[in-house]
């Protein structure tokens, strides 16, 4: 009898101690999954800067704006990609995220958001919301963002997680991009992440005068170039096609 | 070995291998892209190879029990050609990941291992025949040619008639079909049991038919299109061709019409989608009656030429969805005539979708005419205002490079010669591409209508060329004659009202190039000054991508790719550089590694395993393993670098590059068949070195004779109609393809003499040569041309001569 008191008693004591372990590993591991997202989204940034620098291409700004660090430091993009692919968020490469789409590779959408070079009180549209990552990466720089998505269960998937992660500034439409977002117009930056054969008429016109519209060329996996199209004060419009790499087809030896 | 020799099924067998191989290729172009053909031949390779070895290794057990290895290893094919596809093809496998994700490689050798399987055990069946029947090898080998000939005839045939799923499953029965008359060739017992099964196999086949479908890639155009709401296929056509989808988009309308201006105002009307192998979309557009409707395509840089001149008569060379058309009849065109290869997609626009198109083929203006371009060109007795080479593959698919290993006959130096000769004075040729950056088929192509110029007697091609461009697409006109100043106001009008870029026009300076698309520099302009001058052969080298025209000897247009400049891509990864690869061509490089890795493990390996020493029937005759390498290895690779030379001769005789394979392949396979039949007269003790300087000496004198001829018998004869033209060929290939079947039987015959143990590791040898072959005939094909693969071969097979495993005197 005594004995069995006894092995109750170191069990009862088992017990406690395995639960007391078991929450604190669960808490501490949850802790230490935002900290090791945090480092790792550091050291993105710090990898891509440094591309920044010796890459960029043809492109004006050699440098990433204060502002688009940061908002690329606060975006937690592991929570844009499929739960088997957290642990690659952070490197330097686009993602599979279902439906035959991606989400961009993280230099991509920081020099893309560098040529937006958008302000606080800017009005921007996307055509493509795809995970939703870039959208949020703006929402992070101005007041108010829309975006609107073709392929209806990737939107829906986009407009819960924005929401659960308290994007409120982003407004989301699930439909046809052609004809952009009349009722919101004119928009002083538009990104064009949907495949298109052209650029659709609607959406410049929806472009305010000296207002940036940019559009990614290429696969979805690789971006080719960069096409940035220009509004001039009077209205002219003119497009500048950047490579998003340093490469010179010529090497200027003689 | 008492009973006869299964001659047919080794043919049925062998043809369903080949027919096999083929339809691969097809349905890895419609699952996956196109460049995996490489691959496919590549895994063929792997299965030969391996057999090879496999059947040395183990041939004492199974000639004891030839007839169950044989028997199983047929039914063994036939099941691993069906599970093997729908297996590998649930891999999912995505090239564009292949550099970032490690498990990528893994998943594509899991589908190279699995896809080789087939090829394995046919080659398995194949090699123990051979080995156990070795007094009959000769005819063996004819019958293995002969059903290799009818298979690949076959298979176009019957993918006229099957979608390619079914074909798939209709080869798994004819391997089933060869293991009954196997049963019945070999004379076995209890062969109602083995029928009964077979039946049975053949009734699962059919069902699991109606459950299997492709499984094409996730980025697959068509299958993006497919996620949007409301878009269906409403019709699908198979042909060797290709796969048509016909798509129509309910809610979200199609709207196709690349190269639009940012000035246009206006869209296209109702569109209908039409993919190729899942790919490379064109449109058929609504026909409302209204010419302003279709004034989006007057706002396209393809639209230049209406406005220098008003055409009479128009050529569209690629009709596709019919957008040309609409175009030259949007300008009031008097006379188009239009040319399509595909007569699918001919059929479509004429009955299917007439009245959609709004009757646009059936009116007095329009005659389509389906066939090759090159081959209307030069066959064509009429003249035209304007000649135009339409934009008709995806933006996609060339961007990525996926063509770099397609030969085209459409934009070679030569072609653009024979296409400015069917021109009327002052007429144009006017040819539409993607603009890819940095610069590429843009500086090719002007590059090479510089040549086409000078080569038809212009002084000065500068003054007979113009390029515009917009930010996607760039237009080149040719014209025959010098461009007028009045033709050149009206071009400047026409590029500014839609903000198009003037990079060349005869008198243009610096300033008024790269204004509305800027490019970093005045690339284009640049480059073209380059070309026109003396510094050319410079510029050529400094490039970072190959400019070098193409021509019919090396007709690689899309072959942009120097290996130079991999290192500074790869260095650029991380910041977006690896669009800037060439895949197809690389494709192709890893292909031909990866097929000298396996032919090293195949071929050395088990002579590492098995002893030095050759068991020989005669002890007075020895025979060294380093003689017969050289030998089978010599004749493998010989062979198909002649063949695949010579289909690309004849593509250019008979134009239609599909109908010209399968007619040069069969005929090559059938009439070497007969070859290596009548070489079994000559396979006697004491003839064998005589023989075998027969057919060499054959080979090398016609080979060098059609190398130098052929070109002035095409000349001659370029007016035959099609049945002359099919004798003409038929009758040119047959003696040096009856040449050519003589040297394998006739060593691997000398072999059974001396050495019977050698003949699964000969044939082994041969079938990694000939993949290899394959292979690299394209790799030197696309640096020093066709001619100088020829050459080769020739040279190759004196050194076979040289190293033929027999005494001499």
């Amino acid at each position: 009898m005594k004995e069995n008191l006894m092995n109750h008693f170191i069990f009862k004591q088992f017990f406690l101690l395995w639960i007391v372990l078991f929450n604190a590993f669960f808490i501490s591991s949850a802790v230490r999954a935002e900290d090791f997202y945090a480092v790792k989204r550091a050291q993105m940034i710090k990898a891509i800067e440094a591309d920044v620098r010796t890459g960029y291409g043809n492109l004006a700004k050699k440098e990433l704006d204060e502002n688009v660090i940061k908002a690329l430091n606060t975006v937690p993009r592991h929570e844009f990609v499929p739960k088997k692919l957290q642990q690659s968020a952070y490197d330097n490469r686009p993602l599979p995220i279902g439906h035959g789409q991606t989400i961009s590779q993280p230099y991509i959408v920081a020099i893309m958001t560098n040529l937006l070079g958008v302000g606080k009180n800017d009005r921007i549209l996307e055509i493509g919301t795809g995970s939703g990552y870039q959208i949020a990466v703006l929402a992070e720089l101005v007041n108010k963002a829309y975006s609107i998505e073709i392929i209806e269960p990737l939107g829906k998937e986009a407009k819960a997680r924005l929401q659960r992660l308290g994007y409120d500034n982003i407004s989301l439409k699930i439909g046809d991009g052609y004809y952009g977002w009349e009722e919101h117009a004119p928009f002083d930056a538009i990104i064009v992440t949907a495949a298109a054969s052209h650029i659709p008429p609607p959406l410049i016109q929806q472009l305010r005068p000296g207002g940036r519209m940019l559009i990614p060329v290429g696969s979805r996996f690789m971006v080719q170039e960069l096409l940035l199209v220009e509004k001039t004060e009077e209205g002219k419009i003119s497009t500048q096609q950047l490579l998003p790499v340093a490469f010179v087809p010529l090497t200027g030896k003689h | 070995m008492e009973s006869r020799p299964p001659f047919f099924t080794i043919a049925l067998l062998s043809s369903a291998i080949l027919a096999y191989e083929i339809l691969l290729m097809r349905l890895f172009s419609i699952i996956q892209w196109h460049h995996f053909a490489y691959m496919i031949i590549s895994l063929a390779l792997l299965g030969f190879g391996a057999s090879g070895t496999f059947v040395s290794i183990f041939q004492r057990a199974f000639s004891k029990r030839f007839s169950l290895a044989f028997l199983i290893n047929i039914m063994l094919f036939s099941i691993s050609s069906i599970g093997s596809f729908l297996l590998a093809q649930s891999v999912s496998f995505n090239p564009d990941e292949i550099l970032w994700d490690h498990r990528q490689p893994l998943r594509l050798l899991g589908i190279y291992l699995l896809l080789s399987l087939p090829f394995f055990f046919a080659a398995n069946a194949i090699a123990l025949a051979l080995t156990c029947f070795h007094q009959h090898i000769a005819r063996l080998y004819a019958f293995d040619l002969v059903g290799a000939g009818i298979g690949c005839l076959g298979i176009v045939l019957l993918l006229f008639i099957a979608m390619p799923l079914q074909a798939l499953f209709i080869i798994g029965c004819i391997g089933l079909t060869a293991l009954a008359l196997a049963v019945w060739e070999l004379n076995l017992q209890q062969r109602n049991k083995v029928y009964f099964l077979l039946l049975l196999t053949g009734i699962a086949m059919t069902i699991l038919q109606h459950h299997s479908e492709l499984r094409l890639s996730p980025y697959k155009e068509l299958v993006q299109m497919q996620r949007i709401q409301g878009t269906e296929v409403i019709g699908e056509y198979s042909s060797p061709l290709g796969l048509l989808s016909i798509v129509q988009s309910h809610i979200i309308p199609l709207r196709h019409a690349p190269g639009l201006s940012l000035n246009a105002r206006n869209e296209p009307p109702e569109q209908i989608g039409v993919f190729t192998d899942g790919g490379g979309m064109t449109a058929i557009t609504r026909g409302t009656g209204n010419p302003a409707d279709y004034a989006y395509l007057d706002q396209v840089t393809s639209a230049a030429p209406y406005h220098l001149a008003q055409p009479e008569r128009v050529l569209v060379l690629g009709a596709g969805g019919g957008s040309s058309i609409l175009q030259a009849r949007y300008h009031e065109t008097r006379q188009i005539d239009a040319v399509e290869l595909n007569p699918q997609l001919i059929k479509l626009l004429r009955e299917d979708y007439t009245k959609f198109t709004g009757n646009l083929l059936n009116t007095d203006t329009v005659q389509l005419y389906q066939g090759e371009a090159r081959g209307f060109i030069s066959e064509t007795k009429k003249r035209y205002d304007l000649i135009e080479i339409a934009l008709l593959d995806s933006f996609a698919a060339s961007s990525a490079g996926l063509y770099a290993l397609n030969e085209s006959y459409l934009y070679t130096v030569e072609a653009l010669q024979d296409m400015l000769k069917k021109l009327r004075p002052g007429g144009y040729l006017a040819i539409t591409r993607w603009i890819k950056l940095p610069l590429r088929d843009n500086l090719k192509l002007f590059a090479t209508a510089a040549d086409a110029l000078k080569n038809t007697g212009s002084d000065n091609p500068g003054q007979q060329l113009i390029f515009l461009r917009s930010w996607q697409t760039g237009t080149l006109l040719i014209k025959n004659s010098p461009f007028t100043f009045d033709e050149i106001d009206a071009l400047k009008t026409f590029c500014n009202a839609r903000a198009f870029d003037l990079d060349w026009y005869p008198g243009i300076t610096s300033e008024e190039t790269n204004r509305f698309n800027q490019l970093a520099e005045s690339y284009f302009f640049q480059a073209a000054t380059a070309i026109l001058s003396n510094e050319r052969k410079d510029f050529f080298d400094r490039y970072k991508f190959a400019l070098e025209p193409a021509t019919d000897d090396r007709p690689y247009f899309f072959h942009f790719f120097k290996w130079s400049v991999l290192p500074e891509i790869i260095s650029l990864r991380n910041s977006g550089g690896l669009p800037l690869l060439e895949g197809g061509y690389l494709v192709l490089a890893a292909t031909f590694i990866q097929a000298i890795v396996a032919s090293i493990i195949l071929i050395l390996l088990p002579l590492l395993f098995t002893s030095k020493t050759t068991v020989t029937a005669s002890p007075a005759v020895t025979v060294s393993r380093k003689r017969i390498a050289t030998y089978f290895s010599a004749i493998g690779l010989a062979f198909l670098f002649i063949e695949i030379a010579f289909i690309q001769k004849f593509i250019l005789f008979l134009h239609h590059p599909l109908y010209a394979v399968a007619l040069v392949l069969t005929a090559f396979l059938i009439f070497a068949g007969l070859g290596s039949r009548f070489s079994q007269r000559l396979a006697q003790p004491g003839l064998y070195l005589r023989a075998i300087t027969f057919s060499v000496t054959g080979i090398v004198v016609l080979g060098f004779l059609y190398m130098l001829s052929l070109q002035s018998i095409f000349a001659a004869s370029l007016a035959l109609a099609m049945p002359y033209k099919i004798i003409l060929t038929i009758s040119l290939i047959a003696p040096l393809a009856f040449c050519m079947g003589m040297p394998f039987p006739l060593a691997l015959a000398r072999l059974g003499t001396i050495a019977q143990d050698m003949i699964p590791w000969a044939w082994g040898i041969n079938g990694c040569a000939s993949v290899i072959s394959a292979v690299l005939a394209t790799l030197l094909a696309i640096s020093i041309g066709f001619n100088a693969v020829i050459v080769l071969a020739l040279l190759l097979y004196i050194l076979a001569w040289a190293s033929f495993p027999a005494q001499r005197k």
